[in-house]
């Protein structure tokens, strides 16, 4: 593995100067950053390890919101009976992460901030059209997710908590390449009391809203509203886990599927 | 780059070792605090057979760095029973055949701990499902699971009675 040296910061002010030396990157749970560290895809100087940030840490549960520290680590999302409550398809989404193990470190302000094409939670932030709090800004969901593994965060920028708006009827399904476990193609939806939001993860080098499900589903949250639906293939992910083709194909499937999921709640 | 010192519990005992700051949690145990029954098959986090238990939690010590866990409690196989006095999940391992070359199972033993100790142990789909991060190339699985069925199944029974 690529040498590095390591820091474990208590306050944010240590944590923005570590972040500030030249090739520090953020460490959270470290479930995709470790391998990649072990490929040398990332070759850091200094990890930056935000374990001891209270600031990152929390789950609030409000009439309007959910708001879950960075650090929430995905086990503690898919157990918490309050978020299953307000957010099902969030609590759902966080129990089909990986595999348990990684569940047990892996966290959502890492997952988001590395934006991993075949990461999961992307779609629930952008499909719920959450509010991501950093410690300088408020970045909304839309301006957030920029390019493949890349975000709006600003170098040395900390994700805190995200928002998400409590729009419990939604729904989310990925169709996972059975190996690695990441997502190959996932739909969520969400019914907003003016509207429908989706989000398509996976299928694409970044998560990404499909308008044209939005505009289906506005005018009838049915499944009736599907029929016929066709993703375009062009410009979705092409490789050896699965062809455009077939990504398009199973960006219909993951939409009837989401939507279902909506439908219960 | 200069070391570090990573302390931890490990099996009850405290362990103090200066370490490369890159030092997986694998290797600290395994060359640092000589505990080789977690073993490393993969290294890419897809075969689970260096799980531990961290704070009551499996995880997979390949894809954790040993300074992530300072000041922190690890069990690993050597630290749930001896030779001469199995933990019942071993116990269940031996009875229903549930290895054969043996790899991986400190990682399946560790996780089954975990599943059983969760709730989840006595729906056999849910043990399925939670071995998803453990890979076995010989059994088919189906013993490792009737193994943890069976344990999870005496568990309830001693905690039914218990009450």
């Amino acid at each position: 593995m690529v040498d590095f040296a390591y820091a474990r910061p208590t306050t944010l002010a240590q944590a923005g100067q570590l972040l500030a030396e030249p090739e520090a990157t953020a460490l959270a749970g470290g479930q995709s950053l470790i391998p990649a560290l072990k490929q040398r895809l990332a070759r850091p100087r200094l990890l930056v390890d935000l374990q001891d940030l209270a600031e990152l840490r929390g789950v609030e549960v409000n009439d309007t919101h959910v708001r879950l520290g960075a650090f929430t680590r995905h086990a503690d999302v898919a157990a918490d009976p309050r978020i299953a409550e307000a957010l099902p398809a969030l609590a759902h989404m966080a129990s089909v992460i990986a595999h348990p193990q990684v569940r047990h470190m892996g966290t959502l302000g890492g997952s988001i901030a590395y934006n991993d094409p075949g990461a999961d939670y992307p779609a629930a932030v952008l499909g719920l059209g959450a509010t991501i709090v950093t410690d300088r800004r408020r970045i909304a969901a839309d301006e957030f997710f920029v390019a493949l593994f890349e975000t709006a965060l600003a170098p040395a920028e900390l994700i805190l908590q995200i928002e998400f708006p409590r729009h419990r009827r939604s729904g989310y399904c990925k169709i996972a390449h059975p190996a690695s476990g990441l997502v190959d193609t996932g739909v969520w939806i969400t019914r907003l009391p003016d509207g429908v939001r989706v989000a398509v993860n996976g299928a694409s080098p970044c998560v990404f809203r499909q308008a044209e499900l939005e505009r289906r589903l506005a005018e009838r949250f049915d499944p009736a509203s599907l029929e016929g639906f066709e993703q375009p293939a062009a410009g979705l992910n092409d490789d050896l886990h699965a062809s455009a083709a077939y990504r398009a194909h199973l960006v219909a499937v993951a939409a009837r599927r989401a939507l279902a999921m909506a439908l219960q709640y | 780059m200069p070391k570090l010192n990573v302390t931890l519990t490990v099996n009850g005992q405290v362990r103090s070792h200066d370490v490369e700051a890159r030092t997986l949690l694998v290797h600290y145990l395994r060359d640092h605090c000589g505990l080789t029954g977690s073993h490393v098959g993969c290294d890419t986090s897809q075969c689970g057979c260096c799980t531990v238990d961290l704070d009551g939690r499996a995880v997979k010590s390949c894809t954790v760095l040993a300074a992530q866990v300072h000041g922190r409690d690890v069990t690993t196989i050597e630290g749930i029973g001896t030779v001469e006095r199995l933990h019942p999940l071993q116990e269940a391992f031996r009875r229903h055949h549930a290895l054969q070359c043996g790899f991986c199972t400190p990682g399946m033993v560790m996780q089954g701990i975990d599943i059983v100790r969760q709730g989840r142990g006595t729906d056999e789909a849910a043990v399925r499902q939670d071995l998803e991060g453990n890979l076995c190339r010989c059994t088919g699985y189906q013993n490792i699971v009737d193994a943890i069925v069976d344990y999870a199944g005496s568990e309830a029974e001693r905690s039914a009675v218990q009450r």
